[in-house]
């Protein structure tokens, strides 16, 4: 059977260099397959993130031909084979070694979000109709693509201010809770800084769980803010009722 | 105290970060323990995320009639009464409420007509018994309590892997480890430890199991002195996928059969009429399994050695909304729409029944400060659990054994962490590397693979185990001589080297663990000894303790069941 080459980044946070790796083709065979090749037969020492192999725990992304990819999803028959297929590490997080990279600032940030609260003597009962757009957020497997392309990380590195598209997924999950009593909106403005995101629609794009991220999420959650602290009878309201 | 080693102490310790450790490290926070959580990955990745169908529970959202009695029942009959009743009795009336406890902290399950929790059917339960969030079910699970743990606040150890278990005299005081991203080694003092690690699934060649599963907490456990029991009782799930390559293995969720779908050979027959006339599809997971096994070994198998699994009669919209992730598995790996074509499966490696022995109330191991639930525990499951009855397992036992911990810990005196330990743990840590020359790892583990797929498989036999104990033993020879290149940081090579030594403890405790049980129970099929032996094998479980370098494998009576719950087993329906 024929043969692909791979081209996968081999290096730690010091630097490295891409290393070529030829693997012999298998039907169906996905770029974790061919990382797995290499492991087994060629260098032991290779570094990757996985677990489930079929894209239900986002462990496994990676830039992939320069695009942002889970390479347990990522067919090896939909690349073109004339020339080597790239992998290297998701470049928006620091690389540990290879294609593993320091993602923990992420769960950083999971740590600012209030988490579900529910309103008071609520009768837990909810209408299917009403928990779809709901489960749609809670679809996310954290693999962080949508991190690692969002230019306000990628190239604006506001790891401080922003929270980025998965917390925004994350946030929109418990403010469209139909239960749920808390409100987040203060923390998307100050803590979350959800006010950089100007929709480029980059998250969305490579989100391999179909999550509309801009349309659904982040645009509902920017118009809350909006709303509560931009709308003049808004704060009208709050100024005679007192509430901050 | 040594302070060559970052050192941190907590009252509890929970090894595994899937359902089963969290729920548990919930509890211990709960009753006022300081706790930890170790996970092998990152968080959030275990294996829980990838369980689908759904959780069981006798909620009677959607039939009315079911009961725990029900529930309880099922299970023992699913697991051909060899079940602890006990664990069976308290899963089945407690699933509920853990289930009602979930949606507290934030979890959305699909919703009946009427707003409550809708329920599916699935096999060997006699009701719609399965809470669910379309194919989804872990991740939301695994979602929910990670977040709740987060907010509670539990220190998470993510990406370290244990090795040695810590004593003190014959109680527990804690774990050593390394982190996998530098390399360095880690003394984790605490004064009651859960092992919530999970299953053994790496060990053969077609599994659903993610490299994680490679028998850690139970080879820990083991070497510790704590006993196992029940073994040889590996489930084979009946629908993983056979094609492509790549993705053998991966599991196909039993939900599709629970939403309708039919098994068929090569010639179109609906071969579960032969088998289970009754159940058909829906019946257990052991029988399903046999029945596809003997369809391809007697010529009627798929194209790629499997059976066919239809789902297509059903509206596509249909299939799309209750199996999304499915429909994506298939058009993704394997170029099929489920909503136009049957799906190709066949048995996968998926789930040990057996595990650590432990007290129904308590989950404690037979060791003092030592603890276990999930899959790395035995009893609740008998010789086969019933899908659904996983997740449930998770939250019932996860929270007992988290309140059993912290309550242990608040009595308990610090224990003794003794140097010696650690540089007798170190060491064996690092000596692959000093090797000039040897064998690798990946090399063995795909040995290993093909030595308990072939021989300690679906169907067994006398003269297949017995020749399997000995290429184990060759293997474990070989194991002695691996050796790993390159350096400490991040180095899957040398983290598998470490993870082989569990797989061949337990992969031999597997083997002669069904060496010695002459019948065929559950999931344990022998062609040698095909009948049911109530008399002497259902009333016993195969008890396993280390005795130095030698497994003592004893066979102890199973406890009588009370009337009450007699009479529920012999009730009709």
């Amino acid at each position: 059977m024929a043969d692909v080459t791979l081209e996968v980044f081999r290096g730690n946070k010091e630097g490295g260099q891409a290393k070529q790796y030829s693997v012999p083709i298998a039907p169906g065979m996905v770029v974790l397959d061919a990382l797995h090749y290499i492991q087994g037969h060629l260098e032991p020492d290779l570094a990757v993130r996985w677990n489930c192999k079929a894209a239900k725990c986002g462990s496994c992304s990676a830039e992939v031909n320069g695009r942002p990819r889970l390479t347990c999803k990522t067919r090896i028959d939909s690349l073109p084979h004339d020339k080597p297929i790239t992998v290297y590490p998701i470049k928006s997080f620091p690389v540990i070694k290879d294609l593993v990279t320091d993602v923990s600032w992420n769960y950083q940030v999971n740590k600012k979000i209030q988490p579900f609260t529910p309103k008071k003597d609520v009768q837990w009962k909810m209408q299917q109709e009403d928990v779809d757009r709901v489960q749609e957020f809670r679809k996310c497997i954290e693999c962080f693509l949508c991190q690692n392309v969002c230019h306000v990380l990628r190239d604006h590195h506001k790891k401080e201010e922003f929270g980025g598209p998965r917390f925004f997924v994350r946030v929109a999950g418990l403010e469209m809770h139909p239960l749920d009593g808390a409100s987040r909106t203060k923390a998307l403005k100050e803590e979350l800084g959800i006010g950089y995101c100007n929709i480029t629609k980059c998250c969305t794009e490579v989100c391999p769980e179909d999550i509309h991220i801009t349309d659904n999420a982040i645009i509902p959650l920017k118009e809350r803010v909006v709303d509560e602290y931009y709308d003049p009878i808004m704060r009208l309201v709050r100024k005679i009722t007192g509430a901050s | 105290m040594n302070t060559k080693y970052e050192t941190h102490e907590h009252d509890v310790l929970v090894i595994g970060a899937g359902g089963a450790g969290l729920r548990a490290a919930i509890e211990a926070l709960a009753h006022g323990a300081k706790v930890a959580v170790v996970s092998k990955s990152l968080l959030g990745k275990a294996h829980t995320v990838m369980a689908e169908g759904g959780v069981a529970a006798a909620m009677s959202n959607v039939d009315k009639a079911d009961s725990w009695r029900t529930h309880f029942r099922d299970t023992m009959r699913g697991g051909k009464f060899l079940n602890n009743w006990r664990m069976a009795q308290l899963h089945a009336q407690e699933a509920p409420d853990r289930v009602r406890e979930l949606e507290q902290w934030g979890a959305i399950f699909d919703r009946t007509s009427d707003g409550e929790i809708l329920q599916r059917a699935f096999g060997g339960h006699t009701y719609k018994r399965l809470c669910h969030v379309g194919d989804r079910t872990g991740l939301e699970m695994i979602r929910t309590l990670q977040d709740r743990g987060v907010s509670l606040g539990f220190d998470v150890f993510m990406e370290c892997t244990i090795v040695k278990l810590l004593t003190d005299g014959n109680r527990i005081v804690g774990a050593f480890g390394y982190w996998r991203e530098s390399g360095r080694f880690v003394v984790l003092k605490a004064k009651a430890v859960v092992i919530a690690s999970g299953g053994i699934g790496k060990m053969y060649r077609i599994t659903s199991n993610s490299w994680e599963y490679t028998a850690d907490g139970m080879a820990l456990a083991y070497e510790a002195g704590a006993e196992l029991q029940d073994m040889e009782f590996v489930q084979f799930h009946p629908t993983g996928m056979v094609w492509p390559p790549g993705v053998q293995g991966i599991l196909v969720t039993e939900a599709v059969r629970g939403e309708g779908g039919i098994l068929r050979n090569k010639n179109g027959e609906r071969f579960m009429e032969k088998y289970d006339p009754k159940r058909m599809e829906l019946s257990t997971r052991d029988v399903v399994a046999r029945s596809i096994y003997t369809e391809v070994r007697e010529g009627r198998g798929s194209e790629h050695g499997g059976a066919y699994l239809d789902i297509s009669h059903k509206p596509a919209e249909y299939v799309k909304s209750k199996l999304p992730s499915m429909y994506h598995q298939f058009k993704e790996f394997a170029d099929i729409d489920i909503t136009k074509q049957p799906m190709e499966v066949g048995p996968t490696c998926h789930y040990c029944m057996g595990g650590i022995r432990v007290e129904a109330e308590t989950a404690q191991a037979s060791l003092p400060g030592l603890f276990a639930a999930g899959e790395a525990a035995a009893g609740l499951h008998g010789a086969n659990r019933l899908g659904g009855n996983s997740l449930s397992d998770l939250l019932v036992f996860g929270r007992r054994a988290g309140m059993a911990a912290a309550a242990y810990a608040n009595k308990a005196s610090a224990g003794a962490v003794h140097d010696d330990q650690i540089a007798d743990a170190e060491r064996a840590m690092l000596e692959p590397f000093e090797r000039k020359d040897g064998e690798n790892p990946y090399a063995i583990h795909r040995d290993l693979q093909e030595t308990m797929q072939n021989l300690v498989g679906i169907f067994r036999v006398e003269e297949d185990l017995k020749k399997a104990v000995v290429e184990l033993d060759k293997l474990k020879q070989r194991a002695t001589r691996m050796r790993v290149e390159g350096s400490r940081l991040f180095n899957p090579g040398w983290h598998l080297s470490r993870d082989m030594r569990s797989m061949l403890t337990i992969a031999e405790i597997v083997t002669r663990s069904a060496v010695l049980r002459q019948e065929s129970r559950g999931a344990h099929s022998r062609l040698d000894f095909p009948a049911l032996d109530d008399k002497i094998w259902g009333k016993q479980n195969n008890v396993v303790s280390r005795d130095g370098d030698n497994v003592n494998i004893r066979q102890v009576p199973t406890k009588e069941l009370p009337p009450e719950l007699q009479q529920i087993l012999d009730e009709d329906k």
